[in-house]
């Protein structure tokens, strides 16, 4: 074991996106503002998803999961092929660290950068609307275990890429389609009935789902199913990056 | 005792190419080792292989008796490598640098103190909050090898430090490195200079296509065969003209007054030489002997690995 060595990378990772912090805590959250302010502005009063609960109140917390997800992808998956195109991974992969302790120091960074902004959408967002808390628990599992799947996605991401654009093909692609269609902007029971069953599909629906029971208590599947398609997410994710890192794929060819 | 490196029939191949071919060999504690070849020799490869930072194909690689995939952990910590390339973090400031990478090999702020040394030898205490990007060439490379000393390793491989930096920092750089090697560390060196290799190392290997093609003292390399060639300069009142089909053969080189041939220590003789440049007509005005040296091994090895 190596703790002081896993501590470090991990420590590094969170100055890594310190250091810009605008660029990667202040532009997103400005994004999802940005979301707020047209949607809510588009569609408050129009329509009421949940029961008692407003279109704008509805709307939070799928967009602080979206940037959750989205900015603890753009974390690990960055710094990896950065540090890969520029050659200082060297200074990594000479250390006497474990590939767990990688992959753990890789994804829990990813995770912190996932909260912070997913947190700061939340403080910008309760200036406009009251969110009532239906479950702390569920808010922090689900907000930690989704973190965790993408940022483990984006470990592999970083891994597989060799270029730049690969890796944006990777966000554009499947991230930004996936996190859009997973029910950000609108409950599944609104979609036709194949658009609902596919939906089913999509892992990024279970979490925006489950983080918003957290929040209303009301969801569109049940929360602790919800919460196991997250763990198995997680599990298989896991392994597949603990096989490449112990295999050295694409970092020790 | 342990060798410092075992390297052990080590293959490495990237699809069809056989980059590594069987190389074999050790470095013994406390040596300086030498590690010379033309490009795409396969050195860096198999300094990559020795780093962890390449696997072989076949064969294994040990750092004082440690495996380097099997025992990576304790292989690492006695292990620093510098790289070639002018690699970077452009994030972080100097300190920072150094502080994270003593922090990957467990070290925390009890090493600070040997980090400020570090810096101070390697001239960089003025840039220690300078960030990384704003460095010159040649204190990026001071950093590099700052990096890979933080965790006072046993073994110091260095992969080409001196390529393309300028007279004053590559005599800075070995004087360094001489000390390092006089406290201790076993010092493996890659080098295209030379001379740089004749003055430092104590054993050299010459690998090219990925074998072995020559391992000896370094005395022992300019002794072989090769050593009993012999460099004659002379110089001539006037410009030879016509040269002697007999010494035309072992003509290196002719600049004006002055020409170099090539004579072999046991078979030819300077004195007929001479003598038969005298009855050309040719009046010799200075004459000097040069014995060969490291680059003329590397040739004749080189070269020979073509034919």
């Amino acid at each position: 074991m190596n703790p002081r060595g896993f501590y470090t990378l991990f420590y590094k990772e969170v100055l890594r996106f310190g250091k810009v912090w605008l660029q990667t805590l202040g532009a997103p959250i400005i994004t999802s503002l940005l979301y707020l302010l047209v949607f809510a502005h588009v569609l408050e009063g129009r329509m009421e998803v949940f029961e008692g609960v407003s279109y704008s109140a509805f709307l939070i917390p799928g967009l602080m999961m979206m940037s959750l997800i989205q900015n603890a992808f753009a974390n690990s998956s960055s710094s990896i092929i950065q540090s890969k195109v520029t050659g200082n991974i060297v200074f990594l992969l000479l250390a006497p660290l474990s590939y767990l302790e990688m992959y753990l120091a890789f994804m829990l960074a990813a995770v912190v950068r996932g909260l912070v902004v997913g947190t700061g959408v939340l403080v910008v967002g309760i200036f406009f609307v009251d969110l009532p808390v239906h479950s702390v628990v569920a808010l922090v599992l689900f907000g930690l275990l989704s973190g965790a799947v993408l940022a483990t996605f984006g470990v592999i991401a970083g891994i597989w890429a060799e270029k730049f654009d690969q890796l944006a093909g990777a966000q554009n692609f499947i991230i930004m389609p996936l996190s859009f269609l997973s029910g950000v902007f609108y409950s599944i029971h609104s979609l036709p009935p194949f658009w609902q069953q596919l939906s089913h599909f999509n892992p990024f629906f279970y979490m925006i789902d489950g983080f918003r029971y957290g929040f209303f208590g009301v969801s569109d599947v049940d929360p602790g199913f919800s919460l196991v398609v997250l763990l198995l997410s997680l599990g298989i994710l896991a392994m597949l990056t603990l096989s490449l890192l112990s295999r050295g794929y694409r970092l020790r060819d | 005792m342990t060798a410092a490196i075992t390297i052990a029939g080590v293959h490495k191949r990237f699809g069809n190419l056989k980059a590594l071919d069987g190389v074999e060999f050790n470095v013994e504690r406390g040596e300086f080792f030498g590690l010379l070849g033309p490009n795409g020799a396969g050195k860096s490869t198999l300094i990559n292989v020795i780093a962890g930072l390449s696997r072989a194909s076949e064969g294994a690689v040990a750092v004082l008796g440690h495996d380097v995939v099997s025992d990576y952990r304790n292989s690492r910590m006695k292990l620093g490598v510098v790289p070639q390339e002018l690699v970077f973090d452009p994030f972080f400031t100097v300190r920072e640098v150094l502080r994270i990478q003593a922090g990957y090999f467990g070290l925390g702020p009890e090493c600070y103190p040997w980090l400020e040394e570090l810096m101070s030898e390697l001239q960089l205490a003025n840039k220690a909050d300078a960030n990384m990007r704003t460095l010159s060439g040649g204190m990026k490379r001071r950093v590099l090898i700052a990096q890979a000393l933080v965790h006072k390793p046993e073994v110091v491989v260095l992969d080409e430090p001196t390529a393309g930096v300028d007279v004053e920092l590559r005599q800075s750089l070995w004087v360094f490195v001489r000390k390092l090697h006089e406290q201790g560390h076993t010092i493996v060196l890659t080098t295209h200079y030379l001379e740089e290799a004749e003055s430092l190392c104590d054993r050299i290997a010459i690998l090219n296509h990925g074998k072995v093609i020559a391992l000896d003292t370094k005395q022992g390399m300019l002794a072989r065969g090769i050593g009993r060639r012999m460099r004659v300069c002379i110089s001539t009142a006037e410009p030879i003209a016509d040269l002697p089909v007999s010494l035309a053969n072992k003509l290196r080189r002719q600049q004006a007054n002055v020409i170099e041939l090539e004579l072999d220590r046991d078979s030819d003789s300077v004195i007929d030489l001479l003598d038969e440049l005298r009855g050309t007509g040719v009046a010799v005005t200075d004459l000097h002997t040069e014995e060969a040296d490291l680059e003329d091994v590397f040739v004749e090895l080189v070269g020979q690995g073509r034919k």
